[in-house]
């Protein structure tokens, strides 16, 4: 009987010199093969006598056991290798750029616009839209600005030819007109563009205001600084936000109210910003919006979206979100 | 309105520093834009006197001067202005003054001894101008500081005035709201009357009442044309922005700037007969002392005489009567004319008239005698000559009705507590009538103001008297309702969004555009023009947004964009109505350059009229949009489609007409749609409908079909017809070319079938399947291909 030890070493040598599967194969059918080493140790069994002979047989199966898993393992890390060799082949540079479309954004006024809505959402406020080309009722004499009256002066506006219609001045025509479709307690606000004949450094000819309405029982002026110091804390992000009303006058409201906030004290100074008109709604407008004043009153405000975006972002010149440079717009992403 | 504050204390008592009193008006609602002082700060400079001129050895353009400055010697001086000359009197900055940023030394220029500087009126901080030296009069004592000789320790206010404040159009009126703002006692009160030393009176009538609710004049006889305005009062004139001109114009002025009353100075011997105040007949003109012609318009109140017009009334006098250099006899006219008379007058005229802007706003109507007396006392007392009696006319005045102010309506429309006392103090300081009746006040407010005539007014005067600025901060109350969301509408800040997630970037173009854009991009004359545009180019409202993005294209192109993706949401201008069929609302994107932007793993080719189509698509999400075969002006007629929704043409998208491209100087053509927002922005909450388990079948259908067969006409004729189990019909490929016969091409559809109870059998498909080819065939006169 050949020994069987030097055969599984010598496998062993055999199937660790095997780089493939096919060279495996072939050195796995000089041992397990037809006429492998093992094989003809069990064609040799038949020599053996009857006592030796299980013996001898379970030792050739275990040695054959053994091979096999020489051979398993060898397969295993043959296959392991060559896994590693296509990955490796396979990488990329990941430091590459994706690949993508190209990145949109919003225009900063919209930002503006969008960041004011959803504070003032968070308030109960919705918003409401109105046309742009308007008549003389809703733009001026609903807001009791009279034909001729010198308040008219205050806005340079912008009329449609052979018509008595103009582009709206302000928004404050939307406070009418949601007035008289609704009941209150009312509370919108009201962004979207507005038209005067003004064009220089700080003024465009279209610009971007944003109106707010109050109007329930019992509101008062007290209330609209609280909201609108509600407001500008929760838009500029910050805590220490100070509010100063100054009289003013705009035809609709009474009180009438000049907003300003404290922007920055520094060695004593106070700078303040003007943030925009504000006061108790007319009696009279009210009534224009088919309100009683007896029963309710209410506060309405107005402010320059672009301004509040000017300050918001940081942005140094009004006619800069107006000449629509995607070096300037892509800041905004 | 520019205010002096020296003059200014002087008529309020309030005696406060210039910055406290600026804050007090600020505070007040009469907001102050700029406090300045009326001259630099400067020391030691005094009158001088220039004794003799004499040209300097070592330079053209400098002189030698001799000046006596009241020092005990004669200084030598050496002088750079052009205008000196010897007998002048001048400011005379001395050695050792102060100017800002200068100390005056002794020294030589040009090898020349100075000893001082003579002073222009840009070096004591009095104007700009650098022109020469400031002259003085020749009665300026010599030696005396120029501060005290001119009066420069004074600070002038400009007011920026609102429109309801017509009674703080003059001094007394800002020393008025200023005192009771302050809490202090004014000391105002009205000229003495003066005697009539002649008996020459003019008579006055008024034809117009209700236009004109006073009517005083005066005839003066014997002035001294000679005379010369005062400093004093010049110099107040300067501070509120008025240029001295002659003493009777003066005199008017200076009355209007103190009191508010608006006077007019007729050349006495000019005028004919009795003064009638009436409106104007058509016809009738007037040569204004502007020498405008004034047309006539309706409604325009004159004042004539027995000749005809002679002033149009509250605005501007005749060219005709007015006093000039050689005037020894005036009429002075003082009258109250209502608003209504006179607003919109002087725009419709064309003229601006410092009358006009205070009659269109109120005019205290009651002080038109008091300022006709305060003329008078000037006239007297700068020109000499005797004053007549006063003729006077009256009309209607109007009426200061006594209005009933509620305290607890004042606190609850101010949201906070303000007693019942200060109220009624508040309304007493600003000199209105207040009784107490019951838990109410009954305020009649005075003459001069025109802004006080219901409740709420009165709430606006107690908080400005008792300080906006103790106006409280409260947390606002909500009655807390959650608002209205329909789930399946979008915001608009949603759909900008969703744009810009698709490599769009938004942009904000003017609603205005050139006449010539609406014919290139519309295909119309626009519906609505301006009629006062800002420029030519801005003088039509938009009815497409396509003109603003291929504009906005561009301008980043001449900015080295090589490729630029824009939208905007905004509105068109079809109609000048309110409603959104007028004014519609729309979204608009444009691509210009590659469907990609350049990047190392695709060479994309430039963007189509698919990948506009695409985007359109997907920004539309489950808004059913069809695209029939469409022409626009803006767009190349092969590559345009009409967007239909809900049976209605609602957009439109196409690639941008080649004659555009070449007239826009595009290099290539940018693809674009536009479609009304409402689309985008409507829609219905999502809904369950089952999902079925059982296994999905596929099958596809090649045919040809004739080449201009709209491939949309056939899905929609598909789908309209589908048996139930077919869950998707759409096309995967089209061909033509090689293979397939001149004026044909090969299509093929994906049948997606599936039901939701069972495996469908092979019969089932097949039937289906040919149920589809059945249309194809007989509905499109297809060919089957296998």
């Amino acid at each position: 009987m050949q020994a069987i030890d030097p055969i599984i070493a010598d496998a062993e040598r055999a199937f660790g010199a095997c780089a493939t599967l096919a060279e495996l194969e072939q050195a796995k059918s000089r041992f397990l093969g037809k006429a492998g080493a093992l094989t003809e140790l069990l064609k040799g069994l038949g020599r053996l006598s009857a006592e030796e002979r299980p013996k001898a047989g379970a030792a050739i199966n275990e040695a054959k056991g053994r091979v096999e898993a020489l051979l398993q393992a060898r397969r295993e890390a043959i296959l392991a290798a060559e896994l590693d060799q296509r990955l490796a082949s396979e990488s990329v540079d990941v430091t590459l750029p994706g690949r993508r479309q190209s990145d949109g954004g919003l225009h900063p006024i919209s930002l503006a616009q969008e960041r004011i809505e959803r504070l003032f959402a968070s308030m109960g406020f919705s918003v409401a839209d109105g046309p742009e080309i308007e008549n003389d009722f809703y733009n001026f004499t609903a807001l009791r600005m009279f034909p001729d009256h010198p308040s008219r002066s205050m806005q340079d506006t912008f009329y449609v030819a052979d018509s008595d219609k103009v582009l709206r001045t302000h928004t404050s025509p939307v406070q009418i007109r949601h007035m008289q479709s609704h009941t209150p307690p009312i509370r919108i606000i009201c962004p979207g563009r507005v038209y005067r004949v003004d064009h220089d450094a700080t003024h465009s000819p279209m610009f971007h205001q944003i109106e707010g309405l109050w109007v329930d029982e019992g509101i008062s002026l007290a209330d609209l600084k609280g909201t609108i110091a509600q407001f500008c804390s929760a838009f500029f992000e910050r805590d220490d936000v100070e509010i100063r009303f100054r009289p003013s006058y705009f035809p609709f409201v009474e009180p009438g109210v000049e907003i300003d906030m404290v922007w920055e004290r520094k060695d004593g100074e106070v700078k303040y910003l003007e943030v925009g008109g504000a006061g108790v709604v007319h009696p009279d407008v009210l009534r224009n919006g088919h309100i009683d004043p007896e029963r309710y009153s209410g506060f309405a405000f107005g402010m320059g979206l672009d301004r509040l975006a000017m300050l918001k972002y940081g942005v140094n010149d009004l006619r800069l979100f107006f000449e629509n440079d995607l070096k300037f717009l892509r800041q905004f992403r | 309105m520019k205010v002096s504050v020296k003059w200014l204390r002087e008529l309020s008592g309030v005696d406060l520093d210039a910055g406290r009193i600026a804050h007090v008006l600020t505070m007040g609602g009469l907001e102050v834009e700029e406090t300045a002082p009326v001259a630099g700060a400067f020391t030691g400079i005094v009158v001088a006197h220039v004794r003799a001129v004499s040209p300097h050895p070592n330079a053209d353009k400098l002189r030698v001067t001799e000046v006596d400055a009241g020092t005990g010697e004669i200084l030598q001086v050496v002088c750079g202005a052009p205008n000196v000359a010897a007998g002048q009197k001048v400011p005379c900055a001395l050695v050792g003054a102060k100017l800002p940023g200068l100390e005056i030394k002794r020294a030589k220029l040009r090898g020349v001894e100075s000893n001082g500087m003579l002073c222009s009126a840009r070096e004591l901080g009095l104007s700009e101008d650098h022109s020469g030296l400031l002259v003085l009069p020749q009665d300026a004592p010599v030696g005396e500081d120029i501060r005290r000789y001119l009066d420069l320790d004074d600070t002038v206010l400009t007011l920026k005035l609102t429109p309801n404040r017509g009674d703080c159009l003059s001094m007394t009126g800002v020393a008025r709201d200023l005192a009771a703002l302050a809490g202090v006692a004014a000391p105002l009160a009205d000229p003495a009357p003066v005697a009539a030393t002649i008996d020459d009176r003019r008579e006055v009538r008024i034809s117009d009442p209700a236009a004109c609710g006073r009517y005083c004049g005066r005839v003066l006889r014997g002035l001294d044309p000679g005379a010369r305005t005062p400093g004093w009062m010049a110099r107040r004139l300067e501070r509120a922005g008025l240029r001295p001109k002659s003493p009777l114009v003066d005199i008017t002025n200076y009355v209007m700037l103190e009191r508010g009353q608006p006077m007019h100075a007729f050349d006495e011997a000019k005028l004919r007969g009795a003064i009638d105040v009436r409106l104007a007949r058509p016809g009738e003109t007037l040569r204004l002392l502007n020498e405008q012609e004034a047309e006539y318009i309706p409604n325009l109140l004159l004042i004539t005489d027995e000749s005809g017009p002679v002033a149009l009334g509250g605005v501007m006098g005749g060219f005709d009567t007015m006093v000039t250099e050689a005037t020894t006899d005036v009429f002075f006219e003082s009258a109250f004319f209502a608003p209504e008379a006179v607003q919109g007058r002087a725009k419709a005229l064309q003229l601006t008239s410092d009358a006009a802007y205070r009659f269109e706003r109120g005019v205290d109507f009651a002080g038109a005698r008091a300022a006709l007396e305060r003329a008078t006392e000037l006239t007297l007392a700068i020109c000499g000559g005797r004053a007549g009696p006063v003729s006077e006319a009256a009309g209607t005045l109007p009426a200061r009705a006594a209005v009933r102010v509620r305290p607890d309506r004042v606190r609850m429309l101010l949201g906070y507590d303000v007693a019942d006392d200060f109220m009624a103090e508040a309304f007493a300081r600003l000199r209105c009538g207040v009784r107490r009746e019951g838990g109410a006040l009954t305020v009649t407010p005075p003459s001069w103001r025109f802004d006080l005539a219901i409740e709420e007014d009165f709430v606006e005067e107690v908080a400005r008297v008792h300080g906006y600025e103790h106006v409280p901060s409260v947390a606002p109350r909500s009655s807390v309702e959650m608002l209205a969301d329909a789930e399946g509408a979008r915001s608009r800040m949603a759909l900008k969004r969703a744009a810009a997630a698709l490599g769009y970037q938004e942009v904000v173009n003017y609603s205005f555009v050139a006449a010539e854009w609406e014919e290139d991009f519309a295909g119309h004359a626009a519906a609505v023009r301006l009629a006062n545009p800002i420029a030519s180019t801005m003088d039509v409202m938009r009815s497409t947004l396509v003109g603003g993005l291929v504009s906005a294209v561009r301008a980043n192109l001449n900015r080295d964009e090589p490729r630029v993706r824009l939208f905007e949401l905004g509105r068109c201008f079809l109609g000048e109505g309110p409603t959104p069929e007028e004014q519609p609302e729309r979204l608009g994107a444009i691509t210009y350059g590659p469907r990609l932007p350049e990047q190392w793993s695709e060479k994309a080719p430039a963007a189509d009229f698919f990948d506009a189509k695409g985007d359109l698509e997907a920004l539309a999400g489950r808004a059913a949009l069809s695209f029939r075969k469409g022409s626009h002006p803006a767009f190349h007629p092969g590559r345009c489609a009409a967007v239909w929704f809900e049976g209605r043409e609602v957009g439109v998208v196409g690639e941008l007409h080649p004659r555009l491209q070449l007239k826009y100087g595009l290099a290539s053509a940018p693809v674009a749609f536009e479609i009304e927002s409402a689309v985008l922005l409507g829609g219905a909450a999502p809904r369950f409908a089952g999902v079925s388990r059982m296994p999905t079948v596929r099958r596809d259908v090649a045919v040809l079909v004739a080449e201009g067969l709209p491939v949309g006409d056939i899905l929609a004729a598909l789908r309209a017809s589908v048996p139930a189990g077919v869950r998707e019909v759409e096309v995967f490929d089209q061909y033509k070319g090689k293979g397939v016969e001149p004026g044909r091409k090969s299509l093929a559809f994906r049948i997606v079938m599936q039901d939701t109870a069972r495996t469908l059998t092979d019969a089932e498909v097949e039937e289906i399947v040919d149920s589809i080819r059945r249309v194809l065939v007989e509905k499109f006169q297809a060919i089957p291909r296998t």
